[in-house]
């Protein structure tokens, strides 16, 4: 049903707005637009700034001095720990990811019957439907010493191949799960669904006579893979890998609860804000995950990862 | 910023028009407001739903008419930050946040002469300088607890005697070396520790103090700290996260709170705690009242019953700390045990509390800030 508006003030107002179609779109926009500004980016720039800010180390007091202080201090030994080790993570778990991630995207979309695409789907996303909190405590038992994984490796005989692994420099420890090895496996585990739904949706995209096509053409499946499928796969398995990585980088969960105890980005955003109140460095180190991805994103933008797009 | 700019001028404002109300504290307790808003620590005000037997909360509610209001916090830092932001009456606040809530004045001085329980409090923790600041006190002791060594049972069959068990290489009685299998504590706090530690083992250190090191004496302290991290097989962040090391890890003796000896305990887990030879750090919890409180008169009546031996005693054995009132250790505890005894009550002058480290200290020379603690702690932890 309609109804003819009655009120002289609204009647003046959309007769006002008829045929200018600019003023009508911007009275739409406003809204959206304002909650953009001002909530998502104003806030971000807020922070921002505050990485200008001087801390004082004897009173702990932060003050409106502006400086480039903080910046240099990332460059400072202990920092620059802290964020190789956490870039270099991020880019194992992202590779891993990917490799996994792939063959089982690959698997869904061309080969699934429906009923299997569908339990695909169920078992990606079930893990997500649970707390990741409670997926990573359950992960620290899991690799615990008395736990199901070395269970497994105890009666398959190769405890002594996880122990060799484990006196390995980098990514050994004491045990699994006070490893690199034994957080990797959880990052893996946790992001893995993010890069498999991007990737399996740039496959849905892919016409498969194009696929016959370069068959057809005298292409062996490799050639095929590299030259046809690949290239306009790429921005999905890119798509997926800002997620992987940049979701790695900003973690302060994980690397809190499994692994050795050097500190992350995330977790020392969190000790810097929470323990001492040095929001200026804080906010300097929430800008190294942004640049990070900004240079991934270029990187990723010369190699022609978004030309197909 | 902009954020920043109005609770400056808010705070400003406060300060200027409305500052003489508060410098003076209440003279007399009148009506309750009919509600109390406090931040606390798990555990700290139970009105009986984790378990019925644990309830100081309710009869003070029946009482007075106040209607009690607990919002937890789970880290000092939370704490600090929630009343910055306000609307709070009580925070139980320990040592290494009350300092910062007065020097930030978030909290005001309590009138020691309406709370008539105040005499009945520990005379040593009366005036104790973490919330006593130029002859006034910011706030009333409600409980106090050390940070123990926690061990296994079948490995020690006797209590390690000293803290040089989680500092040194050395084997355990069971023969095999403590490499792998102690914690450390992930809190630069924890370098309070290492120092309490190196007082006894290296006198010619002349540590006073684990919250006041000069810079020679926080070297000797950092070396020592480095030293650990090659034993260590973590450390240690999350209780739960503990817990499950000494059952499934493989860790055999850590710093510890005693609730993880008492949690680990009901699960009938081979585990005890001690206090060696060295003493131990600790906290000391003060409920303090805050600057704007809405509702005073509740708040004191709270004080008042913070300080009853039946809510002493409650708090005390459910949390797994000790009273703050000495009387209440003879009182029957609702779960009927030997809570002073257990939570280490005796061992009091073997307790340095949780301060907050600062540049200005009683040593002439100045001592390493907290902001160096935490930088410091940090390299350690990343194994530099």
């Amino acid at each position: 049903m309609q109804t003819a508006i009655t009120n002289p003030i609204l009647r003046s107002f959309s007769n006002t707005l008829y045929r200018k179609n600019n003023w009508f779109l911007l009275l739409l926009l406003t809204p959206p637009l304002l909650w953009f500004g001002v909530v998502y980016l104003g806030s971000l720039f807020a922070l921002l700034w505050q990485s200008f800010y001087t801390f004082d180390d004897f009173s702990m007091a932060v003050t409106n001095e502006l400086t480039l202080g903080n910046y240099r201090l990332l460059f400072d030994s202990t920092n620059l720990d802290i964020i190789m080790r956490t870039l270099s993570m991020a880019v194992a778990v992202t590779l891993a990811c990917a490799c996994i991630g792939f063959p089982i995207a690959y698997y869904m979309t061309r080969y699934g019957s429906a009923r299997e695409k569908g339990f695909f789907y169920i078992a990606l996303m079930l893990p997500m439907w649970a707390s990741y909190i409670v997926k990573t405590y359950a992960w620290t038992i899991i690799l615990s010493q008395q736990g199901i994984l070395y269970w497994l490796f105890n009666h398959l005989g190769l405890t002594g191949a996880l122990n060799a692994a484990l006196q390995l420099p980098v990514i050994g420890g004491n045990t699994l799960a006070t490893s690199n090895l034994g957080r990797f496996i959880v990052f893996t585990y946790i992001w893995l669904p993010f890069m498999i739904l991007p990737i399996q949706a740039a496959l849905e995209r892919v016409p498969t006579n194009l696929l016959q096509a370069s068959s057809d053409l005298g292409a062996k499946p490799a050639q095929t893979f590299r030259k046809v499928l690949l290239p306009l796969v790429i921005p999905g398995v890119v798509a997926g890998s800002i997620f992987t990585f940049s979701l790695t980088l900003g973690d302060y969960i994980i690397p809190q609860l499994i692994g050795p105890s050097g500190l992350y980005i995330g977790t020392m955003v969190y000790t810097m804000q929470g323990s001492i109140g040095n929001m200026p460095l804080a906010a300097a180190f929430t800008v190294v995950p942004i640049v990070l991805i900004f240079i991934y994103l270029a990187l990723a933008k010369r190699a022609g990862a978004f030309d197909a797009l | 910023m902009i954020s920043n700019m109005i609770k400056h001028l808010v705070a400003t404002g406060l300060a200027l028009g409305l500052g003489s109300a508060y410098a003076e504290s209440l003279t007399k307790i009148g009506a309750g407001e009919g509600k109390l808003d406090v931040v606390a620590w798990p555990g700290y005000l139970e009105n009986g739903a984790s378990d019925k037997k644990y309830d100081w909360v309710t009869g003070f509610e029946k009482e007075t008419g106040c209607k009690v209001n607990v919002k937890t916090a789970a880290t000092s830092d939370e704490m600090v930050s929630l009343m910055n932001k306000g609307g709070y009456d009580l925070v139980t606040a320990s040592g290494d946040a009350s300092l910062r809530l007065v020097a930030g004045k978030k909290v005001q001085p309590i009138n020691t002469a309406l709370v008539p329980s105040w005499a009945t409090v520990d005379s040593r923790l009366q005036s104790a300088p973490w919330h006593t600041v130029g002859g006034k006190h910011y706030g009333v002791p409600y409980q106090w607890g050390p940070n123990v060594l926690m061990y296994n049972t079948t490995v020690f069959k006797t209590a390690p005697a000293s803290w040089a068990t989680v500092f040194e290489a050395q084997n355990l009685p069971d023969g095999k070396p403590n490499k792998g299998r102690i914690q450390a504590y992930d809190g630069p706090i924890y370098i309070a520790d290492a120092a309490l530690y190196l007082m006894t083992k290296n006198p010619a250190l002349g540590i006073k103090d684990p919250y006041e090191l000069n810079e020679k004496q926080y070297a000797a302290v950092l070396k020592l700290l480095r030293q650990q991290k090659t034993l260590t097989h973590r450390y240690w962040h999350d209780v739960t996260v503990q817990m499950t090391d000494f059952k499934k890890e493989g860790v055999v003796a850590s710093s510890a709170w005693p609730y993880q000896v008492n949690a680990l305990k009901t699960e009938k887990q081979a585990i005890a705690s001690t206090i060696p030879t060295e003493g131990a750090t600790g906290w000391a919890d003060t409920t303090m009242l805050a600057a704007d409180a809405k509702h005073p008169n509740c708040a004191y009546k709270w004080l008042e019953h913070s300080l009853a031996p039946a809510t002493q005693v409650g708090v005390a054995e459910w949390f797994g700390s000790n009273p703050v009132v000495p009387t209440a250790c003879k009182t029957k505890a609702p779960g009927g045990s030997d809570f002073c005894t257990d939570n280490g009550f005796t061992r009091y002058e073997q307790i340095k509390f949780w301060r907050t480290p600062q540049a200005k200290c009683s040593l002439k020379e100045g001592c390493v800030p907290y902001s160096r603690w935490t930088k410091d702690y940090i390299s350690i932890m990343g194994g530099r």
